[in-house]
């Protein structure tokens, strides 16, 4: 099953009624499967957010359609299985983090017994058991972020949508919110979130889609999408001397001397092979050898590229 | 209904955590109160003069507190974008304006209730003889704040909290002088004029239904169907108010 669809869906945007409209959408395409993390990535402005508020029908598209479980997003009982963080949560801040989970529980018509189960569970799951009783208002960026998880998996949502969830974290908040992540996966829910930051998306993601420009410029799976060609070959090396290193420094294309240890890096096999035989004459170790493969940012850099030159 | 009640309450919180909600309750219980200090002026109208002060009182704050709570309640949710989260659960927009509704006409029953008390306080001070009736103009004044708070929401649903509240203003005012607006249509020439005139005067609230304040204080009696009928007006502007806000809502894209 689609857990989420979109055909042909478009939207262009008027800021002022004298002014020209502007596309942020242009005709996506979007399949998302049960049980899949998805990361919808995209420089800033690219329509991400354009696209995650229209399948929240929190916007309108200009045309095309958009379906959650295969039902029209304008269907509001469909939202029962959705659960959505908009990007920079600005919550109530007059409400206490317990107050404010409180009120999205009453907006799903949970009994009071029902809402304090959650709460409890909730505040668990996101650390913030603590600061229950402090309002919003004095919450940092990284607890407000946690909250907004929370607020998200108020009615055990089977999609869980995140707008830029990673974004303005330190590494440690970057790391909790990605834990829990994986560990809804793992409950079996599907997650699409949208990022710019591609390292992090590159760790997560079972699919991603990449769009620029309002324009979905490639989907898939992360191995199937990042070329499988080796892109260099990276080697350590312990205990090597001065003129041993200078024999081998002809074949690399990058070395990097840290104490005992040297590192070179080579563009192809054959220097590679030309540097092991000069090692094997002397009496250094070899440490490590890796191959180093396009990660995404490569590969997106690389169809930005692409695409401009497509576009001249 | 459970999703409007939790608009509701929490609107209701919003408002009664802002501490302007108090600076204002604070000036109209002062104004109340410090009406008995004019008294000494008024050589034996005294019992008049609180009594116009007071219910004076309790509708201008009334109001106030509309302009002031009521014209952001919308436009703050669309701005500090709490209302992504909102419609992102099984909700019905119309039921978000709903909520946001009763949830400030239940702030304002709270204000006018402490201004009541407060207003028969000094009644029973000055002159030990509070009469019921006064209730029923400060009934009447309710249901006025009732169509100006659905007049307010209107206006934040659409516009800036500024020009809302300007709006508000201007519909209270015109509201106030309706009647006078029907007298000057029937005795202008100008059919363009004639026709606007007559145009206002149906689509604006008529306010002045709701003014039994100087009956009530000179002791004029005002018939039951007379507050029925204005209760009843009242509840079907105010409605009719909620559906267009509703209506525009529905059609809103929000940035």
């Amino acid at each position: 099953m689609n857990v989420i669809k979109t055909e042909a869906l478009s939207k262009e945007y008027k800021t002022h009624f004298w002014s020209k409209r502007a596309t942020v959408l242009n005709n996506l395409n979007l399949e998302v499967e049960e049980g899949e993390i998805f990361g919808f990535l995209g420089p800033n402005g690219a329509g991400k957010t354009t696209t995650i508020k229209i399948l929240l029908n929190i916007i309108y598209p200009t045309s095309g359609k958009a379906w959650l479980f295969e039902k029209d997003v304008k269907e509001a009982e469909i939202k029962k299985e959705v659960g959505f963080m908009p990007e920079n949560p600005y919550f109530y801040e007059y409400l206490t983090a317990e107050e404010f989970l409180d009120f999205y529980g009453r907006l799903f018509g949970f009994s009071k017994k029902e809402r304090q189960k959650k709460i409890e569970e909730l505040l668990e799951l996101v650390e913030l058991k603590d600061v229950r009783d402090l309002p919003l208002r004095k919450f940092s960026r990284g607890m407000l972020q946690r909250i907004g998880i929370a607020q998200a998996l108020m009615n055990n949502p089977k999609l869980v949508i995140l707008d830029e969830p990673l974004s303005g974290l330190d590494p440690l908040g970057r790391k909790d919110i990605k834990d829990l992540i994986l560990k809804l996966k793992k409950e079996g829910k599907t997650i699409f979130f949208s990022s710019h930051i591609l390292p992090d998306a590159e760790m997560l993601c079972d699919r991603v889609g990449i769009i620029v420009k309002g324009k979905l410029l490639s989907v898939g799976r992360l191995d199937e999408l990042l070329s499988a060609k080796v892109k260099s070959i990276e080697l350590t090396v312990a205990g090597l001397k001065e003129e041993e290193i200078e024999k081998i420094s002809p074949f690399a294309s990058l070395l990097v001397k840290s104490g005992e240890k040297t590192l070179f890096n080579f563009d192809n096999e054959e220097k590679l092979q030309n540097a092991i035989q000069v090692v094997k004459s002397t009496e250094a170790q070899i440490i490590s050898l890796a191959q180093q493969k396009e990660s995404l940012e490569d590969y997106f850099s690389r169809r930005i590229k692409e695409e401009e030159n497509v576009q001249n | 209904m459970f999703r409007i009640k939790a608009i509701a309450l929490n609107t209701f919180k919003e408002a009664v955590r802002d501490r302007v909600l108090y600076g204002l309750l604070i000036f109209g219980l002062l104004l109340i109160v410090g009406s008995k200090i004019l008294t000494p002026l008024t050589l034996g109208e005294q019992s008049k003069i609180i009594r116009d002060i007071g219910l004076a009182g309790i509708s201008i704050f009334g109001f106030l507190v509309i302009v002031v709570v009521g014209t952001t309640l919308v436009y703050k949710e669309l701005d500090k974008r709490t209302i992504y989260t909102i419609i992102s659960k099984p909700i019905h927009r119309w039921e978000f304006i709903a909520g946001k509704y009763l949830g400030l006409l239940l702030t304002l029953l709270v204000i006018v209730l402490i201004m009541t008390l407060f207003f028969y306080g000094v009644v029973f001070w000055v002159d030990r003889a509070p009469e019921l009736t006064l209730l029923e103009a400060i009934l009447l004044i309710y249901f006025e704040l009732m169509v100006m708070t659905a007049v307010a929401l209107l206006f934040s649903a659409m516009s800036s909290p500024a020009l809302s509240a300007i709006l508000t203003f201007v519909i209270y005012f015109v509201g106030h002088l309706s009647a006078d607006l029907k007298v000057f249509a029937e005795k202008i020439p100008s059919e363009l004029i004639k026709i606007l005139c007559y145009l206002f005067y149906y689509i604006l609230p008529n306010l002045e239904n709701f003014n039994i304040k100087s009956k009530i204080v000179h002791q004029i009696p005002v018939s039951f169907e007379y507050i029925l009928s204005a209760i009843a007006y009242g509840i079907i502007y105010a409605v009719a108010v909620l559906l267009l806000t509703s209506i525009i809502f529905q059609k809103k894209s929000f940035k």
